[in-house]
């Protein structure tokens, strides 16, 4: 086996291992012996039903929401990096952050308690805010059939304070429910349950597997739009089919975990050092260092001052920010700023 | 092989136009060089030919057919470009992005197959890069680059190239390689090769035929002796020269006399 696909393989076993020792990590401490047992043995007649009930309802779904919001984030940002072909694209930069922020706001301030798609009414409304924003940036920042990078960054950008302003706004008016608005800003995997679990995960798997199926178109944009355009590619199509994949992708991560930063960010960045350039390698690898990366920021979130916890956006911000400034001073021709 | 042609093609952006009405035709087995001032169009013609701009008049055509009538894979399966400046944003390796000439005929989805491989490892062995093929494309020098390009064209199986100054930014050796190798390739393959440069004598040495465009049309077009004249040369690039035959092909070389020295057609040879 080559040596970027044998790194994939080890990196998910990396993550299966972290993944049952996270499960046996909490308030009860549970053996990665006995949590296999629970796992695979559901009948339960041979184990005792609180630890039953821990694993099945309150980690193991919490666990999987980890994986799947972090595979979500990666994945979205490897796709945004390779299209703007731009190191320090994220999945929100095209405002799918602030767009989420503001459905998830309004949702709390109205009260609303409805489902749609199975998740309840903050989520559904944050992904329908985060899709409607990057709607409105593509089209504002569209030229004809044309839509160039640069706009559509400087147009996420300016709905993206735009967006923010509204929701302080929000914040500033209704004093009341600022804790409820802040706790969803600052992002969190608490308590969600298998619910939001199987309303999202369809969403990040089948955005993720379109954005995977256009990894050599990514990597002809490499040479730019030019010679990709020579190579017989049809850049209009290729920006849509990434940037509304991404973004279906970044919207179900945001409805899961709430507005968790820097994952989309730095996963990216860590898999082209560990895999090459090739998008093929680096989306898979994107999400699963992302998935790792969560589920250790949400291990740190929940056990850190527990019995209380932390907000995991807030830990990702804290471990991912340094981390990547580190990157930033001893990589930085890999990141491209030494050009 | 194939044979491309501008008829009549009016291009520009936005509201400025850059040719006006403008024909040309390059055929297979020959080096037409496009000359011209900065901002000429050269750069604009090159990228109506390769379908990157549309023309608002008039069309372009491949043997006889329409180039936008055709899918954009199926000019790409004729036509490989080599533009100005290329990006370089990720250092995928030599190979892999040779392999990526391949995507006009595999698509964007299949996968390489060994036929693809076959062509691949031609393409790297004909301009020298098999021990380069593992080198990120980030590391490359200027000479390495334009080198993977044409294998880059060579795994495209292209008939048309089109090189916009391939020579700029190199030193004497490359420059020489790379127009050396373009013309191979017009020879050994019958590929219709069209090169822009600013090197009269480049265009002299190398060019089966010239073409000098100025004020967003074609001035002359011919043989190097029809076309460098000491009058054309002047009017369309303010410069007086002297022409003399190369001391080893006779091919006319250009040579800039100081301003104060001379009037046009008095060279002293």
């Amino acid at each position: 086996m080559k040596r970027p696909a044998l790194r994939l393989v080890v990196l998910g076993i990396v993550l299966l291992i972290a993944a049952l020792l996270s499960l046996g990590v909490g308030a009860v401490t549970i053996s990665p012996g006995r949590i296999l047992q629970i796992l695979t043995d559901r009948g339960g007649n041979s184990v005792g039903g609180t630890e039953l009930t821990i694993i099945w309802e309150l980690r193991l779904p919490r666990l999987l929401l980890a994986c799947f919001v972090g595979a979500g984030l990666g994945t979205a940002g490897a796709g945004y990096q390779g299209l703007f072909r731009n190191p320090l694209a994220d999945p929100f930069v095209i405002g799918a952050s602030s767009g989420a922020a503001l459905g998830a706001t309004v949702a709390i301030v109205c009260g609303w308690q409805g489902s749609m798609l199975g998740l309840a009414g903050i989520p559904a409304a944050s992904l329908v805010g985060s899709l409607i924003a990057v709607g409105i940036v593509y089209s504002i920042a569209s030229v004809g059939r044309q839509v160039p990078v640069v706009s559509l960054l400087l147009a996420g950008v300016a709905l993206s304070s735009m967006l923010g302003a509204i929701v302080s706004l929000l914040m500033f008016l209704n004093e009341e429910k600022l804790m409820t608005i802040f706790g969803w800003l600052m992002g969190s995997l608490s308590g969600r349950g298998w619910a939001t679990l199987w309303s999202t995960v369809p969403l990040i798997v089948i955005g993720g597997s379109i954005l995977w199926m256009h990894s050599r178109a990514l990597d002809a944009l490499t040479f730019g739009e030019e010679s990709a355009v020579s190579l017989g590619l049809g850049m209009n199509r290729l920006r849509a089919i990434i940037v509304v994949s991404a973004s279906l992708v970044t919207a179900a991560s945001v409805a899961g975990g709430g507005i968790i930063g820097f994952i989309g960010l730095i996963a990216p960045h860590m898999s082209r050092s560990l895999v090459g350039a090739r998008h093929a390698m680096i989306i898979p690898m994107s999400g699963l260092v992302g998935a790792l990366l969560l589920l250790l920021a949400d291990d740190v979130a929940r056990t850190i001052v527990a019995p209380s916890e932390l907000p995991v956006g807030v830990v990702t911000a804290l471990m991912g920010s340094p981390f990547f400034l580190f990157l930033l001073k001893t990589r930085q021709r890999e990141l491209g700023a030494g050009q | 092989m194939t044979a491309i042609h501008a008829k009549d093609i009016t291009c520009g952006y936005d509201q400025r136009t850059v040719l006006q009405s403008l024909s040309l035709s390059a055929h297979a087995g020959e080096v037409l060089v496009l000359l011209g001032p900065n901002g000429a169009g050269k750069t604009t013609l090159l990228r109506a030919l390769s379908r990157f701009i549309r023309p608002t008049a008039g069309t372009v055509l491949l043997d006889d057919q329409d180039l936008w009538g055709l899918k954009a894979d199926k000019v790409a399966q004729q036509v490989a470009l080599m533009p100005q400046s290329e990006r370089r944003d990720w250092p995928l390796t030599v190979d892999e992005s040779i392999q990526l000439g391949r995507a006009p005929h595999r698509g964007w989805y299949a996968p390489f197959n060994a036929e693809d491989r076959e062509i691949v490892e031609n393409a790297l062995a004909s301009t020298g890069l098999l021990e380069l093929r593992h080198r990120p494309i980030t590391e490359l020098s200027g000479g390495e680059w334009r080198r993977m390009i044409f294998a880059r064209a060579l795994a495209q199986q292209a008939s048309v190239l089109l090189l916009d100054e391939p020579t700029a930014g190199l030193d004497l050796k490359y420059q020489h390689e790379v127009l050396r190798l373009a013309c191979d390739l017009a020879k050994t393959q019958n590929m219709t090769v069209v090169v822009t440069l600013h090197d009269l004598n480049h265009a002299t040495l190398y060019g089966s035929r010239l073409a000098l465009i100025a004020d967003h049309a074609i001035v002359a077009v011919g043989s190097a002796t029809d076309v460098m004249t000491v009058e054309l040369i002047y009017r369309v690039y303010g410069v007086h020269v002297t022409i003399v035959p190369h001391p080893i092909y006779g091919s006319p070389m250009i040579v800039p006399l100081l301003e104060q020295d001379s009037l046009p057609g008095t060279g002293r040879s």
